[in-house]
């Protein structure tokens, strides 16, 4: 983390960079904000360890608007949104200085409260430079430990690997997380009688509470106004009496992202409820790589994509088609 | 003083569900949160905080006014029934009951929200202490105490046992309708008395406990709103709707129309919340334009305006619930400190 941040203050320093996006040291200990720093005695705070899962790509929309370059460090799974979001152009390379950061996979709060661990005074292992394959967990409630992997979200189990996809330089080493089949769950639910899928989905989908923190947070939902928040829609943003209609909510932005989402896993890292709303999206992925060949989206910057481009030997897939 | 042993706990739903509903915290798909009590509820009333707080119990999320049929050239207007049936939420948190104590302030006032009314008048709640209070937990600088709830009946778990304790008419008129499984305990006091001084210690012990509102109350209006502070603080916030709908006093809701076909109308009301770029939508346009504007409002109301309406009273009840549940860990606690520190360094 040191190594980071010296190299930041020189770039903030010799003028390269006008701020830097990164994380700021939470008043729990595993509580870290985004945050910009400008000033040299702003790096005071800043922090970079295994709670620092929020993906900083697309706070570029906004920094792009400002004067001046931005350091923007980003973790390998980052730099797929990020690429995403420049196909896009969403966010402008030109005003990015992009510092790759190491990651060893990252933290879930959630997780560890499920393992009945509470009053939480302060987590050691955490740290990004620490070999430990342990955190050590100091409670009120006595002293508390579980395996790093463990306490791991649910995205760095399926881990896309530890290279950056676009950088200007790179700090620190990362680790190929994945101990887990991306698509397994998928098929789990691929393999339900429609009743099941039906009744699987209602379950999961009736913990929301529309608070839209999966679409806030969401690289690839990055519409200026979202259909959502339009006061002349039947479904607009806030709960709705008719259940049916709020879960269509889920299905539609699934539907927008197809294509365009990376996996990056922060729709279900934020919801409230624990809904795993990242198989939608996989779902689609999985069909998008069996209909038109294997792709992952934020790899490159090719801007003709599996559903964004045309070839007569297109699959066509659905009833429509099959019927002739 | 009654007790009630644990493994009796499901007896004692049967009986007042056979009577009337009960809401309790019920565990569903790894989440848990206050719903209706049912043979095949998974009921989980160890886990401290529910994901929403209970107040859907008096204020439900989203809630029908009445329909709207065409009929010809006549328009028939169904008003949606008051709750006329009487119901007990159990498990609320200390925090919980002052939550509803702010809702009372907003809505039995005049005018009366006669939704929200009906379901006080019927609803009889049954707290229970917070054995094990957590770091996020700060509930003591709002001059709550977690060991002794201030509800219709107070309850604490302890060991294998519920102790019972009725504070009011309705709470004494539950312990009548459910006596026969209860039990007194001439030695409860002084258990319960035990108990509530370890919660104590514990609380003693909280990272936020000692958290300071100097400088927050009804007359800073123009200094705290001026602020240059929020410049910064907003800067992360998505401008989702999590706090605000995870937080057991946060009131504002919209009224809107929800087409329901064959020329009807269901005007509903649901929760909004001032961190959505709608809100406070009116025919003039939006009068709070930017997220930092949006940000502003929400701890501007808890700890500045409802203190200015309400004798001192702060909105916030320390629950926590923001605080584990923000995406980007942003939450009043910082917001509070942020202040203290820009305080300290003049």
């Amino acid at each position: 983390m040191q190594e980071l941040i010296n190299r930041a203050k020189e770039l903030l320093a010799d003028g390269t960079v006008a701020r830097v996006l990164g994380w700021k040291a939470g008043d729990l200990p595993y509580n870290p904000e985004p945050a910009y720093f400008e000033k040299e005695e702003d790096f005071a705070d800043f922090v970079y360890n295994g709670f620092c899962g929020a993906n900083l790509s697309k706070y570029m929309i906004e920094a792009s608007k400002l004067e001046g370059k931005t350091l923007v460090c980003l973790k390998p799974c980052d730099t797929y949104s990020f690429q995403e979001l420049m196909k896009e152009h969403r966010v402008d390379r030109d005003k990015a200085y992009i510092i790759g950061v190491g990651c060893k996979g990252k933290l879930d709060i959630e997780k560890i409260r499920a393992m009945g661990i509470k009053g939480i005074k302060s987590i050691s292992g955490a740290e990004i430079e620490d070999e430990a394959e342990t955190l050590t967990i100091d409670t009120i409630y006595g002293e508390k430990s579980c395996a790093y992997k463990d306490a791991m979200l649910e995205r760095c189990h399926v881990c896309k690997g530890k290279d950056h996809m676009i950088f200007d330089e790179i700090i620190g080493e990362s680790k190929d997380t994945k101990d887990a089949d991306r698509f397994a769950e998928v098929e789990k639910i691929e393999a339900m009688s429609p009743e099941d899928k039906f009744a699987f989905f209602q379950k999961e989908l009736s913990k929301c509470i529309r608070c839209n923190a999966c679409r806030n947070v969401c690289p690839a939902c990055s519409c200026r106004k979202c259909v959502f928040d339009s006061n002349k829609f039947d479904s607009s943003q806030k709960a709705n009496v008719d259940s049916f209609e709020e879960k269509m909510f889920h299905i539609i932005r699934a539907f927008h992202v197809a294509g365009r989402c990376t996996d990056c896993g922060e729709c279900s890292r934020v919801c409230p409820q624990g809904i795993r709303l990242h198989l939608f999206n996989r779902k689609f992925i999985k069909d998008i790589n069996e209909l038109y060949g294997e792709y992952q989206a934020g790899a490159d910057l090719e801007p003709r994509t599996p559903l964004t481009n045309y070839d007569v030997e297109d699959a066509e897939p659905g009833i429509v088609a099959e019927r002739g | 003083m009654y007790k009630i042993a644990k493994e009796n706990l499901t007896a004692l739903f049967q009986k007042i569900a056979a009577e009337q509903e009960l809401y309790l915290p019920v565990r569903n798909e790894g989440q848990v949160n206050f719903a209706a009590w049912s043979e095949d509820a998974t009921v989980d009333i160890d886990t401290l905080k529910t994901v929403k707080s209970p107040k859907d119990a008096f204020f439900p999320q989203s809630e029908t006014l009445y329909t709207c049929v065409r009929d010809g050239k006549k328009i028939n207007i169904e008003p949606e029934a008051l709750k006329e049936q009487d119901f007990v939420v159990f498990g609320m948190r200390a925090c919980d009951v002052r939550g509803v104590e702010v809702l009372d302030k907003v809505f039995l006032v005049d005018p009366l929200d006669t939704f929200y009314a009906a379901r006080r008048d019927h609803g009889t709640i049954v707290a229970l202490a917070c054995h094990e209070p957590e770091e996020t937990c700060f509930c003591k600088v709002f001059g709550i105490d977690a060991a002794e709830p201030a509800a219709d009946v107070a309850a604490w778990l302890i060991g294998e046992d519920l102790y019972w304790k009725a504070l009011t008419e309705k709470g004494e008129a539950l312990t009548k309708a459910v006596a026969d499984l209860l039990t007194e305990d001439a030695g409860a006091d002084e258990t319960v008395e035990k108990e509530k001084e370890a919660i104590h210690n514990i609380i003693e012990q909280l990272p936020y406990t000692h958290l300071s509102l100097e400088g927050w109350n009804g007359d800073v209006t123009m200094e705290k709103f001026d602020s240059p502070l929020w410049d910064e603080l907003y800067k992360p916030c998505l401008g989702c709707g999590t706090c605000t709908f995870v937080c057991p006093t946060c009131q504002c809701y919209d009224i809107k129309d929800y087409d329901t076909g064959k020329n009807g109308v269901q005007r509903y009301r649901c929760w909004d919340s001032c961190m959505y770029s709608d809100f406070t939508m009116m025919a003039g346009g939006n009068n709070r334009k930017t997220q930092k504007e949006r940000f502003r409002q929400r701890f501007m109301h808890k700890l500045v305006y409802y203190p200015a309406n309400n004798d001192g009273m702060y909105s916030c009840v320390g629950c926590g619930r923001c605080v584990e549940k923000c995406p980007e860990s942003l939450n009043i606690v910082k917001v509070i400190k942020a202040f203290a520190k820009q305080g300290g360094e003049k």
